[in-house]
This record gives C-alpha cells, structure tokens and sequence, in this order.
C-alpha cells in the first residue's frame, strides 16, 4: 500500500512541479567515475574550499567554533514548506507552471469590467480548484515527507560525551561535525564520518551501501592509517588531530583530504576511509568515527536529487502545435476584434441592443474593438488545450504503470522488473533510430566464465571445461524432471565427458567434470536431504557455472612439478626446466591474488574469513612468525616428497594438518569409478556440516588420490568460501586459480592468504593495491612474496597495455630475455586466437623489484597519495612507474556468455529498422566475434573494417571501427563523411572504445542526424553515453547500479528490449501522438462553434452556451475518454506487434503525428464545428428560439460528435472504454437535467432553467442531434473507411491479424514476409540504383581498403595470419582512410 | 502441480540488484510505479494464456470473459513442494523501510521469511491479469468497406422516410407573414417612421388563401435586432424578475446603465426590458359583412410554463395591489407604462405578464420571431382562421428603422416539430441519400478489393 500511496504522491509531484524542475539534474556526479583520460577539468576545482574539522569537544572549543562550528548540522528537513510559508510558497510554486499563469492572466483579464466574457467567478474557478487540490496535496505529501524526517531525525546514536567520558544515546539531529560516534554492527551509519576504529584487527570495516546506491555487496572501508596499528579503541580525549578535506560534494565515489597530527604529521584520507551516510556498518562488531559532514551536506543527501526530466519528441511537437494553435486563437480574436468594430459602427447610436456606458456615451468602435480582442481570449481560451498537459500527464503515468505491470519483464531470477526512471519520455520509445548498445554485461550475461589460459606461451584449452559450459544448460534445464539416482547421473554424465583436448583419458580429471556437474545441481543435492544446508558455492555474484572450473589435464601434470623446493634460492640443480614451473606458480598466485576480492564465508554470512591461526593476534609479528613457520615447514614437508599425507606433524601441528589435504591432492594415483560414487556419497553422514559442499569435494578430491581422507571434514580451512568480487572477472579468475589448488583464503588490507597445493599456504605481504581504472587499463598489487622474500608486483590488464609494458631488455641475460620473447609472441598469438571466439582476454605479468627501487618509488607515492589537489594525476603518475619492465606470465580468455534471447532481440530491433551500434571496449576481434554470436552482423554481410580492412559491401554492411580511429572520425572535419560511411551500414561496432568516446559517438549521432537515440548499457563506463542519448536505458546486471540510476529506464535483460521497444514503445506513441491530436481537434472544434456564433451576435463575445457547461466540457465530460483511449489504445496487439517489427517503422517515421496530419485535423475540427453549428442554425433559424436553447443542441451535439470521433479514431474498444464514454454522456445529461431543474434564478444571464427538460420532450432536439453528428462524422468515417479498404497501412493489415486463428494467422505472417523480401529487394535495388548516381561510399577499387571479409577472418584459422597481416597493413593505413574515406563520399 | 524452480540457485546472496524502492530520501528517487494491491493475485502460468495464446476474434463484440483468479499456487508452495526443493528464494526480504534500520541479518541466513502455508513470498512480480497485461477483450473495429456497408444502407433507410415524414408534416404548416415596418412608402405603416406622432395607428390588409387549421400561432418577428449582444443579454436582474424585493429595489449592476431614474430603482431594470417589444397587433377578419370581426387573440399561455410560475415572480406583499408591491421602483425609461400596468388581468401583470416573459427569453439569432398571441381552435368544424381578407391594426410604437431592423406578424399553425422548416427534413433526405450512395459505392469497392492481394485474403 506505501507503494501504491508513493506511486501517487510522487507522480502529483511530478504533475505539478515538473516544469520547474532542472532538465540535467542528475544523481550522481560520473566525471570522475569515467576518468576520462587528463582530463581532470571536470571535476570541480577545489581551490582553497577545505573543510577543516576539529573534534567537537571542550577541549578544543575555540577551535571548534572558528572551524566547525558554522558547520551544519546532522537534522535535516527535506520538506519544501513550513507552516508559515506554506500558502505563499506553493503558491509561488505552482505559478511556476506556464498552464497555471495562463489561467491566471485570463482571471486576471476578466476581471476588467471593459472585456470580461464571463462572470468573475467562473473564470476564477478552475483555477481556484486546480490549486486548491494541489496545495492540499503538496501539503499532505510535505507532512509525510516532515513525519519521516522527524523519525529519521528522532533515531539514536552514540555520541562521545565529553562529560560523562563515554558513548551517550542521542537523536541523529544532534549530532554535529567533529563528533565522534561509535556504531555496532548493522546500524546505519548517521552521518559521513571518517572512519577512526574498527574492532577488525585488521582496522577495516565493512559496510552495505545498498540505501546509498542499491549494491549490497560489501564494501571495505578502513580505518585511517596510522589508528588501525592501534590496538585499543580510539580514545576521543586523546584525540588531538584535525582533519582537513574537501567542501561537501555529491561525489559518492570520491573523497580526499588528510589528517593533521599535532606533530604536523599528515595522513591522507580517501573514500576508503570514510563511511557515508545511510549505509550499513556489517560484519564489524563497532567502529569508531569522527564526523565529517552531517546532515545535508552528506553525500547521500547531496546525491538526493529529484528524478530526471526530459522532454520527449512528441511532447515537442505538440508544444509548436500549441503555439499554432495561439496563432490561430490570435487570429480568431483579431477577427472578432476588426468584427466587433465593423459591427459597432453600423450601429453605434442603436441603444436597443448597444448598450451605453453607465455615464451614458458609448465606445467608439476602435476602442471596442480593441476590449472585444481581450474578451475574445478569455471566450475562447480553451483553444489552447491547457488540459492537454495535464492529460498527457496522467496518460504518460497510466503508460508507465502498464509498462512496469508488464509480466514480460519479470526477471525471476532478480526478481526483478522494468523500471522507469523517466517518466514522460515513454513514447520516445516507439521512435528510436538509433541504439547504441554496450556489449559486456549488455549483450552478454556478463557471466566471467573461465575458459583458457596460456602460460609462459603454452595454451592450455581446457576442453573439458568448454564441454561442461556446453552441458550446463542442459543439466540445468533438465534438473526438474532430474530423479535419477546420484550415482547412476554421474557415471551417466561422465560418459560424454571424455577429454579430447591433448592427453587420453585420465581417471581423475575426467571423472571430475561430472563431480562438479553433480554439485552444481542444485535440487540433485537437496534431493538427497540436505535441503536445509544453503548452496554455499555461491558468492553474491556468482553461479556455478563461474565457480566450478575443470582445470585442464595437461595444466595438471604440470602442476605436479610443483614443489617447494623450487624456490629454495640455495636449491640451484633445478634451474631450467622449471622457468616454466615458476611462471605457472606465479600465473596462478597473480590470479588468486591480483584483485580485491574479498572472501566470506557462506554460512557465517558477511563475515570475513580469516585464518583461525591470526585471530586476535598482533598482525605485525605474527607475519613474522607466519612467514618463519612457513618456509621452515615447507622445507620439512618437501623433504618426504609428497609420499604420505599422514605424515606425523611435528613440532606446530596446526598449521601442519591444515595443509594435509592439499598434499594429499597432489598425489596422482589412479582412482577407480566405485571410487568417485563412495566418496560423492560420503557427505550424506555429513550433512549436517555448513560446510557440506565444499567438504564433499574434498573428500572426492581426497578420495579420487588416495581415499584416504577421513579425519579432514571438519577442518575449518577446507570449509568454502565466498568470493565478493566489485567486477564478475575478477571473480572468475579467482575461480579458477582455486580450481588449480591455489584458493585465496583470506584477504586483509595487510596480508592475503593463499593456500597454494603444492607449497602449503602462502601469506603475502600486501603493500600496495593499485586499483583499476579505465585509463591504465590493469590493475596491481604489491606483495612481498613469502618464499623468496622479494618485493613482486603482479599486473594483470588488458593485453594492449600490458604488452607495452613488457620490459624490453631483460636484466638476465640473453637466453632469458629471447625466452620471454617467444613467451611473449606466443602469448600475443593465444591472445589473438581467444579473442577470435569471443574471450575477453587479459594478460598477466609480474615485475620483481628490489627493496630499493621499492622503497624510492614508495617515497613518491607516498606524496601522491596525501596531496589534495591533483591527486589522480599523481596516483597515475605514480602507478605509470610501477608497472613497467614487467614480465609476461601468461593471459586467460574468459568466456562472457551471451545473454539469453538476445540474437532474437537483435533481429527484431534490425527488423524494426533500428540502426544498431555496438559500442565497446574490447577488442575487435572480440567484439566482431560477438556481434557475430547476437546476430548483429550476418554472416553474408560485408564488413568494412575501419582503419583495418573492408569487402565490398553488399547490399547489407556492417562497419567495424577502432578505438583509435574512432578517435579521427570524431573529429570535426570528419564527422560528416564518417557519418556518411555509417548510415550505409546496418550495423556498426566500435570497439576498444572508452566511455568517452562511447558518449561522444551517441553525441555525435544524435546531433548531426537529428534522430532518435537509445543507449543501452550496464556499467558505470556506460554512463556517459546513457546520459546523453534520448533515452538511456541501464541494464540492471552485474555491476551494480550507476547505470540504472544514470538511465531513464532499467530492464534486467537484454531481451526485454525488444518488447520494450517494439511493444511499448510503439503503443505509447501511437496512443499519446493520438491523443493528442485527438485533444486539438476537440477544442477546436468546441471552440470554434463559439466562434461562429460571433458572427451571429455582432461579434460581442456572446456565448451561447451555459458557461457552466463550458467550463465543465473539458473539464468534466469530456477529460476521461480521451485518457482512457491514450492508457488503453491498442492498434495493433503484442504478440502482432512481436511478430512483426517492422510495424515498428511507424513510429520512428512520426507516422502517427506528422506536421501535416496536425493541420489535417484542424480542418477537420473546423469542418465538424461548422456542422456542428450550422445545422441547427438552419433548423432554429427565424424562430422564437433563446440563446440557451440553441446552445443546448449545440452542445450535446457536440458531444457525441467529439465522443464518436474518438470511437471512429480507436482501434480497439474495451469495457472500459465503454463505460467512460457513456459515463461521460450521462453526467453530461444528468448535470444539464440538474442544474437546469435547480437552477432558477443562479448563474446570470445563462440561465438554464428548464432548457433541457423542454428540450429532451421535443423530438426536434433529437433529430438535430443525430442529423448533426451524422453529418459531422461522415467525411472522417469514409475516409477511414476507404483507408482501410483502398491504402491499408501496415498497421492495419497488421491488425487484422488478430482476428485469424493461430494457423491462418501463420500462414498470414508467412504471406506477409514474403512480400516484404519482395518489398525490400525492390526497395534495396531503387537504393542501390541511387547509390550508384549518387554518393555512395563503396571503395570499390579502392587500394586503400583492402578487400578482405572478415568473417572468414574470423572463423577460418587457416586465413589467421592473412587477416593479421591485412590487419597490420590497415593499422598503419589508418591515415590513409582519412583522405580516403571522404573521398568516398 | 506446479513446480517453481528456484529463481537463483543462491539463497544466501540473491543478486539485490534493483534497490528496495521507499528509502525516500536516501535512494535518489527508486521509485515504483508498481501498485501492490493484492500480493496473493497471481495466476499460476496455467491459468492465464500466454502472450501468443491463441485467440479468435471475428467480430466479436462484447466478451465479457471473467478469468477466475484462483488464489494459486505460488513460487513458495511451488517450492516446498518440490520434491528437490532447494531452500526457498528470498525474494523481497530486502530492507525496506526507510533506511533498513529493521534490518535483521538473521533474514539473510533463514533465507527470508518463511512461507506459510497457503501464503506467497512478496515478489515484485506484476500480476498477471487481463488488465494489467493490457489484454482486456475489445472490440477491435476494423473499418473497411465491407465492415460498414451495412450502416450506410441503414443509415441511407431510416434517414430518406424521416425525411420525407417531417418534409411532409412542414410543408402542411400553413405561415403567412406580414412585414409592417413602413420602410417603403408605400406602405401604411410609413407615417409611423417619423417620432412625431403618436400613437400611430396603421392598418395592414391581407387575405389568406387558405384556411388554418387547428391553433394558429401569432408571432411578431424582427429582423437585424442584435438581441444577443453580450452586454444585451447581461442586462437583467433575475433575482429582481423572480420577486426578490431586495433586488427590486436594489438591482443587480449587470442593469447599468438601465438601473436607476431619478434616483429609483427600474423594474424591471435593464436594457432588455427597457427594449421590450411594445407595438400592438390586432387582428380582424373582414367577412362578408362590413363589420370587421375581431380575431379572439389569446395572451396568456404563450410562455413557458415554467418561467411564468417559478421563475418569473411579482415582488411579494399588497395584496392584489400591485402598485403598492412595486411602490419604491420606477418604470424603464423607454416604457410608456409600468410594469404593474402592463395589463388589467391580475395573472398577467407585473413580472409575469407573458409579453414581458417572452421578451426577456432572449433571442438567439439577430432575425428572430416571438410569440404574441394564440388564436385557439373554437370547434371542429371551422378552421381557426377561415381563408379570406384580414387586416391588422397595428399600434406602432417600436421603432426598428434606426437599425436597419424590420418588423413582421407572423400566423402559423404548428405540428410536433413546431414551425415551418423545411431544411430538417430536406437534410434528412439528403444525409440519407448520400449515405445510400455511399453504400453503393463501398459496395463496388468492397466487390473490387476484395480478391486484391492487400487486404482480402486476412480481411475478416
């Protein structure tokens, strides 16, 4: 019910206030969210604006004061009035509106004795109740909006008090800057405050922003360094320091400033250290923090904004349309004017009717004329279809309220349904040209799936892998009727399950597949009783097709040469032969731990893992001791050489078992097929265990080696986790580094903990995170390795930046250096061959550095990290002279799977005649790869290759653009010709794009084409273009919500867009642009019997109609239907719609409203309102008719003529339809009958005493009725009639598909495409013929272009080096196709 | 029995990824259009068709198909009753009040709120009726040639006899008129033009050539009288007309400059009244006797019913005296009596006497007519006005000439729809003709088009 009552009380506010509302407020600020390379002039200099903040306690008061203390504080009020400035502020308001000044003038001008038309009064009465209503409910809704502020301001927390010298309950309204607060875990954090204390021994805290931007992953906020060394809780007495940042801003994503020792000392601060209003502290028993910025100037409250407002295209086209119709009011007024004069001369001195002034002369004619123009505006005001706005609003609300109610957009898996976020721009859907999709995430499910790898040049393809991604829908789908016995699935599944890639079949390894198979089912585990036990794989992103991971056979062996011992640096016999078996261990830790993933475990949820060993414990030293246990037990264990996993443990027994188990898996024996089932079963004893999943493969692991593990599942270490990656990616490679044995087990901001199989669990020394950003590209981390005690940095990025990276001379010698060469080449080739299918790739490197290069670029990066001004710039200088000179490792190809549908989506939108661009920043193969998959090219389209390659085109050509290039053809003189080049092609794909870019190109389309653009996307690099297109529409996916909250629309998959589109889009347009013309046709033609009349009655502003009807006609009898027909209009049904997007085409041609139907419709209105008025006049001519008795037919015919017009316009006419117009006609007889039997001597002159009554006793008023509203109807009948005989459109064959059944209505759309080929070759070949003469951009001899097609390229391995040749040869050519290109054109 | 797979295999993290939608103030506007009204509203997929299932509609009108909406089965009793049945989605366990302070981590680990039996988990998913998936049965109106032949025909069949019944019934009406505003010279009247005398009395001949029967209606018509002018129209007290003494003695403004003389209040005030209509008409039929005989001329009856008895009142109080009623006001300036003496017969004096009211109804259309006198049908047997030589004394007093206005007498007898008016039924004739006409037409069009290839073959 709260849904329901924000529903309406936000969409009054949006009808009321919306026209004042700012076009660009935007929630969030992204500048710095896109880094867009240098150019940090967008965000907002600082330029001596700090906020000093001090603590607010005795001890510092004069400080406080000078400081602080101007500092708002934490109350807030989000209510727009008080009790006092209630009446003149809304009204003030509600003046705002354009529609409500216009009212007003009119009160205004009829209160002018020389020119009112009406009685003061009346006019005064809409306008009086319209604001009446709203100030009532601007009020109502300002008192909820107080009553949940109030709560909001009433909630408690813990404030240091000074006084009594601890934690004091006080109201969130009390709390100011420098306070210092003490929250416990799951309490909403109640200001922005800079996180002092955590009872985390590693000084972090975790916190859930899901009120502030709806992710509800964790997110680690630390405490500033410095005071998370400290062990005792902050003491707010001792506290002496003063904290010095940035003035509040609405920047979620960024916060810097230091904090100032009393010894000067500074620390730098960043969003890391700051908790922010309205999240959630978890995980984190208490924390400590000193307020930053309260109340209004949080951050959240800052982000606060109101709702987008965009004008939609159709809604501009009716505002020229108003403006017409002023003119055409201004003209009408004139006549009346010059009438009125012409009029008044040939009878000035006839005092009969010419009545004098009060003192007794009369007007001179000009001067009359001049009042009557006046009066002519208030008569017929109503020409302006004031109450059209009002009407598209509420018909725009109704749209929307069907387009969220729509069950084809339910999401069962997210639960979730279409958003709109935008709530007037609905009909600009059924007009879109162009879309500009993102791939990652958009396209694709966005679902990191670990495909290949290829270490130190060696390609390990992971065959079994593919097989079980290929499997995965099945078992998936079929898990419903899946009753078979476990043991009788898994050695049905593991038939298949035979690896071909490389080695025969291996026991082990082929059986594992279907191990994983069997856990990744889920009902097949509950099935067998343990339903109580959450599925614990999971992490909140992850599926088990991410996690499970069949690691590759060949990898495998080579994991077995794995032993400790080669990193014994005195250990010198094995030097060569394991160069590769180094790179594989430290491919594999980079993947583990190159990331910021944070690790929980499931059943303990949002609880950080830690090795049971470090708890409580002194960090410092027990690094020390870490790190000394481990080499000295990795040198113990290594000795027996992996013979036996019961080894006795000797001396430290504890960290000894926990790596039993891992050792154990080493051993390669030959497991046995009743093997695999035992131990599969084995978990049923122990069910019961939270850890049940991850135990069970232990034990089959276990048991697959050696079979003998028993004493292990309750080991703690062996018990899952969870992995909480910010990007699916991430996740995914961490993943598979545990499917290889090297499982990331925890993770602090000091240290991180691997437990890698062969060498037993590793602790790293965590030094440094570089993070990753748009423009580097990668991602780093520092570490000191614990074995060989170096400083390492492993990166992991994007292939083109990482190779450039690549140290080019390497310091040890010769055969090393040609080593890495061929490492290199090879690597560039796998990398080549994975983006050809379709893998995102990236590439792994690691760089060892000494203590004293570390510890000088330490010194430097220090300074960066605690400058204010320029930060970013620093920090990238900074990370710039960390990650070079790196070694190359290996890459990995990471599957993104395509989303469900969307190849179907993509046809229907080309179908629909929707140009579609695909904007992303992979690589082109990659991306060409995809669109591939998505159908968004064709395998018989010609591609041309920008900056690369082209084919000829034929009929059909997609366009392939480089990042690089794109950045030449966005440039100003080539603009133009590249836009040219594009709209000859059906699709476009424009990769290794950046977020800028990606905006720019939407900017550029937009502008220059003057068409509609959609942009589609799911990430934060998206949120640019979704902001600067028509209408963004943020796809609700995986990496989290900016996206959603830039865009005016948010679906969950790409799927829906096309019934979005094609459905919605197409209603919501034909039923708004028909209605509103609809709405002008009414009025005129209402208003125009007034206007006949004039001439009737010496232009003198008579009117002769009862004013109360006059007013009540729009307002009342005839408001609803042409609602109800805007809401409910269906021209053409779904499933039609669906079935044919070129239905589509309709709308994005304004075929619904173009310039001339407006005037088509006018005339028509005009033609109607002569009927309308003169057919009575004849009829009433030269009788002894009264003013009001002529009116009476002349309304009531006016209003079945309005009324049956709309039924001749619908298309398809509900009981609700019915009901309205009815209703409508009986409310109007019913008011005519009451108010004319009430009212006897009211409402003077008009008095309608008994007209009505005499009138329905007379057959006559009925005659006219039905002639007039015959004879009004009729052109628009026939002409609909003949439309719909003769010069069908599309839209009304399509229509009558509804009425075949199924069969006929296949064999019809059969029938119906046909013709369509037919229509479009004969249309493509007036096209070619065209192009031909004309200017079209075909490089048919062109040298430039060289004549290549690259889907042969892109599936046919034997043409690989060929495309990579042309593909060079395009690169360097990129300049040539400058010149060339427009030269085309 | 319907089996819900569980909507994402983890119950422990459902992807939160569409924010809770009431944090106000925090949330930058999550707004849901969505109106839960009843959570337990949703259909099993049996129940409610599909998209694409199939539907006929030839020339359906009205369907009225209620769907049932059973209370069914949903994804949480799907789900215990599966017999693999995972741990049950928690679907909207999500905070939601304002900032999540009610937030229980616990909800997290259970998985959500329990189901009770025969209760469904709140999903946001929307409910899947007719109305709300936009499938209400309609009626699809598909306007071709075909479809409407037939409303044509009948339009064309039912219009051409109406219009031929009221051509008749109008044509019967026996009018004659008598224009008497002496503009010419030749015309009796013509010596009234000029101010200076008074009364003026002119006599009109006529002959009727043939008789009218049943009631005879006599109006006086003015042609060029702009009776509606705005100002005009407004120049009236109501409240004064209906016996309100305060308004009697006070009248309304809308009566400037018509409201006062000499410090009195006018009754009636206004222009209108001040402009009535005062010539007198009488009416004699010349027979075969050299006397004239009077023609018996009915006043009263000649209102509405209505205006004469509710809306049109003398001032209260005096009795039968009328003058003492309207002691105080003073008669309008261009009147030659007051209003209590308009006539001798009680009834129809003052306020209510039935010229005044009919003058006041003001007229629509700058030539109008307005009813004088009845002439009642005395017998069966004689007409009312026998065909022969008439004259009518005319007392002119009202003068049109200023204004280009004319002045008539107008005797008509009436049927059911009034006066003479032949364009109603010569329009019905025609709307009915064209209308056949049309039909023939669409006819040939239909006969043509219909085995072309665009519509014919999916035409109904």
């Amino acid at each position: 019910m709260t849904e329901a009552l924000q529903w309406f009380r936000y969409h009054w506010q949006r009808l009321i206030g919306g026209a004042t509302r700012d076009d660009d407020s935007r929630p969030y600020n992204y500048s710095s969210l896109l880094a867009c390379g240098g150019k940090s002039s967008q965000t907002p200099k600082l330029a001596g604006k700090h906020r000093i903040v001090v603590p607010h306690l005795q001890a510092f008061k004069d400080e406080y004061e000078k400081f602080s203390g101007a500092y708002v504080n934490n109350r807030i009020r989000t209510t727009k009035y008080t009790l006092l400035n209630f009446v003149p502020r809304n009204l003030f308001e509600q003046f705002h509106r354009a529609a409500n000044l216009y009212f007003l003038f009119l009160v205004v001008l009829n209160w002018v004795p020389l020119v009112e038309a009406f009685q003061k009064e009346i006019t005064m009465l809409p306008l009086v109740v319209v604001l009446t209503i709203i100030a009532i409910k601007d009020g109502l809704e300002d008192y909820r909006k107080y009553k949940i502020d109030k709560q909001i301001n009433n909630l408690i927390t813990k404030v240091y008090s000074r006084k009594e010298k601890k934690y004091i309950d006080r109201c969130w309204k009390d709390v100011t800057v420098g306070d210092f607060i003490r929250l416990s875990c799951n309490e909403v954090i109640p200001a922005d405050m800079i996180l002092l204390f955590s009872t985390d021994p590693d000084g972090i805290c975790h916190i859930e922003t899901s009120g502030l931007d709806g992710e509800s992953n964790l997110k680690q906020r630390q405490v500033v360094r410095g005071y998370a060394e400290q062990d005792s809780e902050v003491d707010p007495e001792k506290f002496s320091s003063r904290i010095e940042c940035e003035s509040p801003n609405n920047d979620l994503s960024r916060f810097r400033g230091f904090l100032e020792h009393s010894n000067k000392e500074r620390v730098g601060l960043s969003k890391e250290n700051l908790l922010l209003r309205g999240c959630t502290i978890r995980n984190t028993e208490a924390v400590v923090g000193i307020v930053v910025y309260a109340g209004h100037e949080t951050k959240a409250m800052l982000n606060n904004s109101g709702p987008r407002y965009k004008r939609s295209q159709l809604e501009r086209r009716a505002n020229t349309d108003v403006l017409w119709c002023v003119l055409l009011l201004v003209i009408m007024c004139l006549t009346g004017a010059v009438g009125h004069g012409i009029w008044l001369s040939r009878y000035e001195k006839m005092h009969f009717f010419n009545i004098p002034e009060p003192d007794g002369h009369t007007i001179s004619p000009l001067l009359a004329g001049f009042y009557m123009f006046w009066t002519m505006i208030i008569l017929l005001q109503v020409l302006i279809p004031i109450s059209l706005y009002v009407s598209i609003e509420i018909v725009k609300l109704g749209q929307i309220y069907f387009i969220q109610s729509d069950v084809d957009f339910y999401n069962e898996k997210m639960d979730s349904t279409v958003q709109c976020r935008a709530l007037n721009i609905a009909e600009d859907l059924g007009q879109i040209q162009y879309l500009f999709s993102d791939k990652t995430g958009t396209l694709t499910e966005n679902k990191m799936v670990f495909r290949r790898c290829s270490v130190a040049g060696f390609d390990y393809c992971h065959e079994e892998n593919a097989k079980r991604l290929e499997s995965y829908q099945e078992a998936v789908s079929e898990d419903e009727d899946f009753t078979d016995t476990l043991s009788g699935s898994v050695s049905n599944m593991a038939k298949p399950r035979v690896p071909s890639c490389g080695t025969v079949h291996n026991g082990p390894l082929g059986n594992k597949p279907s191990n994983h198979l069997a856990g990744s089912s889920f009902n097949l585990r509950s099935g067998e009783g343990a339903s109580e036990v959450p599925h614990s794989r999971q992490a909140a992103f992850s599926s088990p097709i991410e996690t499970d991971v069949v690691p590759d056979t060949r990898l495998l062996d080579k994991f077995s040469q794995i032993t400790p011992r080669l990193f014994m640096p005195l250990d010198e016999t094995i030097q060569n032969p394991p160069l590769e078996t180094l790179y594989i261990v430290d491919f594999f830790i980079a993947l583990a731990i190159c990331n910021t993933v944070v690790v929980s475990a499931p059943n303990q949820p949002r609880q950080k893992i830690r090795h049971p060993s470090l708890g409580g414990m002194p960090i410092k030293s027990l690094e020390e001791i870490k790190n000394l246990f481990q080499r000295l037990s990795v040198r113990r264990s290594s000795s027996p050489s992996l013979t036996s996993g019961k080894e006795p443990s000797s001396g430290v027994p504890n960290a000894f078992v926990s790596r039993l188990p891992l050792f154990s898996r080493m051993k390669l024996a030959s497991p046995v097929e009743e093997e695999v089932s035992q131990m599969c079963e084995s978990p049923q004893c122990s069910s019961s265990s939270a850890c049940c999943t991850e135990t069970e493969k232990q034990h089959s692991d276990g048991g697959l080696l050696n079979g003998k593990v028993e004493s292990l599942s309750g080991q703690p270490l062996a018990c899952n986790l969870c992995y909480e990656a910010e990007s699916p990616d991430e996740a995914a490679l961490v993943y598979a580094a545990r499917a290889y044995q090297c499982t990331l087990q925890s993770r602090t901001p000091e240290q991180v903990m691997v437990d890698f199989a062969a060498l037993g669990p590793l602790t790293f020394q965590l030094l440094h995170i570089l993070p990753f950003d748009s423009v580097r590209k990668r991602m780093s981390v520092v570490v000191r390795h614990p074995l060989s005690n170096q400083v390492v940095v492993y990166t992991k990025g994007a292939d083109s930046v990482i190779m450039e990276l690549l140290s080019v001379a390497s310091p040890d010698g010769a055969s090393l250096e040609k080593q890495q060469m061929i490492i290199r080449e090879k690597t560039q080739k796998h990398l080549d061959d994975y983006a050809k299918h379709g893998l995102r790739t990236l590439c792994i490197a690691k760089k060892v550095m000494s203590d004293a290069e570390y510890a000088e670029w330490l010194r430097n990066h220090f300074l960066a990290e605690t400058s204010i001004d320029n930060r970013e710039e620093l920090l990238l200088e900074s990370a710039m002279r960390l990650e070079n000179k790196l070694t190359l490792l290996g890459a990995t190809g990471i599957e993104d799977r395509l989303q469900e549908g969307v190849p179907e989506s993509i046809e229907a939108l080309h179908k629909a005649g929707i140009k579609m661009w695909m904007l992303t920043g992979d690589k082109q193969e990659t991306a060409v790869n995809i669109a591939y998959a998505c159908k968004l090219l064709e395998p018989d389209d010609k591609l041309f290759i920008l900056s690369t390659q082209s084919k000829d085109s034929g009929l059909r050509a997609g366009l392939v653009i480089t990042g690089k290039t794109l950045e030449f053809a966005l440039q100003e003189s080539l603009q133009k010709q590249f836009l040219e080049l594009t709209s000859w092609c059906r699709a476009v794909v424009c990769c290794r794009a950046t977020p800028l870019q990606k905006s720019e190109v939407v900017k550029l389309v937009r502008s220059h084409l003057q068409v509609m653009t959609l942009a589609i996307g799911d990430g934060a690099n998206d949120v640019s273009m979704i902001q600067v297109a028509d209408i963004g529409i943020g796809v609700s996916g995986q990496e989290g919500m900016q996206a959603v909250m830039a865009s005016d629309f948010a679906i969950s998959q790409f799927k829906h867009l096309s019934k979005l589109l094609l459905v919605h889009g197409h209603w919501c347009y034909t039923r708004l642009s028909n209605m509103i013309l609809y709405f002008f046709y009414k009025n005129v033609a209402y208003v125009n019997l007034l206007f006949w009349y004039q001439f009737f009655c010496g232009f003198s502003g008579t009117s002769m109609t009862d004013y109360w009807v006059l007013i009540f006609f729009n307002l009342l009898f005839t408001s609803a239907p042409p609602v109800i027909y805007g809401v409910l209009e269906k021209d053409v049904s779904a499933e039609i719609l669906m079935e044919l997007p070129e239905l589509y085409k309709s709308g994005q041609k304004s075929e619904a409203y173009l310039a001339h139907t407006f005037w088509i419709t006018l005339l028509d209105a005009f033609y109607q309102s002569l009927v309308c008025f003169f057919v009575p006049y004849f009829i009433y001519q030269d009788s002894d008719i009264d003013i009001f008795t002529f009116g009476n037919p002349l309304n009531t015919a006016a209003l079945f003529i309005i009324l049956l017009h709309l039924v001749i316009e619908s298309k398809s006419l509900t009981w609700i339809h019915m009901l309205v117009i009815i209703g409508s006609i009986l409310s109007y007889f019913l008011f005519a009958i009451i108010f004319g039997a009430m009212c006897v001597t009211c409402n003077p002159p008009s008095n309608p005493y008994w007209i009505m009554q005499e009138h329905m006793l007379d057959p006559v008023f009925y005659l006219v009725c039905i002639l007039t509203t015959c004879i009004a109807l009729l052109p628009r009948f026939v002409y609909r009639v003949l439309q719909g005989s003769l010069f069908p459109s599309p839209i009304l064959r399509a229509k009558h598909f509804d009425r075949l059944t199924p069969e006929e209505r296949t064999e019809a759309l059969k029938k119906w495409r046909g013709a369509g080929k037919m229509n479009q070759v004969t249309s493509k070949n007036a096209n070619q013929s065209a192009g031909k003469s004309g200017r079209r951009p075909m490089p048919e001899s062109s040298a430039v272009f060289a004549m290549k097609s690259a889907t042969s390229c892109a599936f046919e391995q034997g043409n690989l080096s060929l495309c990579e040749t042309a593909l060079d040869q395009g690169c360097s050519e990129t300049k040539a196709f400058e010149m060339a290109g427009p030269s085309k054109g | 029995m319907i089996r819900v797979r569980p909507p994402f295999p983890s119950p422990i993290y459902p992807p939160p990824l569409v924010p809770p939608s009431s944090p106000s103030f925090l949330s930058p506007s999550h707004w849901r259009l969505q109106l839960t009204f009843a959570s337990y509203q949703r259909p099993s997929a049996e129940e409610c068709p599909t998209s694409s299932a199939p539907r006929r509609r030839r020339l359906r009108w009205w369907r009225w198909r209620r769907r049932r909406r059973r209370r069914s089965s949903g994804s949480c009793q799907g789900q215990q009753a599966d017999p693999f049945g995972g741990p049950p989605a928690r679907r909207g366990a999500a905070p939601r009040g304002p900032m999540a302070m009610n937030y229980n981590a616990k909800d997290e680990v259970d998985g959500g709120p329990p189901c009770a039996p025969g209760g469904t988990a709140k999903t946001r998913r929307p409910d899947n009726t007719a109305f709300k998936q936009q499938r209400l049965p309609a009626w699809q109106p598909i306007l071709t040639a075909g479809t409407v032949l037939p409303i044509f025909f009948i339009i064309g069949l039912i219009f051409i006899p109406i219009g031929i019944g009221i051509f008749v019934t109008s044509n019967n009406i026996r009018e004659i008129e008598i224009d008497y505003t002496g503009t010419e010279p030749s015309s009796p009247c013509n010596k009234c033009l000029s101010p200076d005398v008074t009364p003026c009395i002119c006599t009109i001949n006529f002959t009727l050539e043939k008789s009218f029967e049943g009631n005879v209606f006599m109006y006086y018509g003015l042609s060029n009288f702009y009776q509606n002018h705005r100002r005009y129209v407004k120049s009236r007290d109501d409240s004064q007309l209906n016996g309100d003494s305060s308004a009697l003695l006070n009248p309304s403004k809308e009566c400037e400059p018509y409201r006062r003389n000499e410090d009195k209040p006018i009754a009636p005030c206004g222009a209108i009244a001040n402009s009535m209509f005062n010539d007198t008409l009488e009416l004699f039929l010349i027979g075969n006797d050299s006397y004239p005989m009077p023609i018996a001329l009915k006043k009263k009856g000649i209102a509405w019913w209505t205006d004469k008895n509710v809306k049109f009142r003398n001032p209260p109080g005096g009795d039968n005296n009328l003058e003492e009623r309207f002691k105080g006001t003073t008669k309008p300036v261009n009147w030659l009596k007051p209003v209590y003496m308009l006539d001798s017969d009680q009834d129809n004096n003052g306020f209510i006497n039935e010229d005044f009211i009919v003058w006041m109804r003001t007229a629509a259309l700058p030539t109008f007519r307005k009813l004088y006198r009845l002439i009642e049908r005395k017998s069966d047997l004689h007409p009312t006005l026998p065909a022969g030589r008439y004259y009518l004394n005319i007392t002119y007093n009202y003068p049109v000439h200023y204004f280009d206005g004319r002045k008539r007498m107008i005797l008509s007898t009436i049927s059911w729809m009034g006066g003479k008016n032949p364009f109603l039924g010569i329009a019905y004739i025609a709307v009915g003709s064209i209308s056949f006409l049309l039909g023939v037409v669409l006819l040939v069009i239909n006969h043509k088009y219909r085995n072309s290839s665009n519509t014919a073959d999916i035409t109904i």
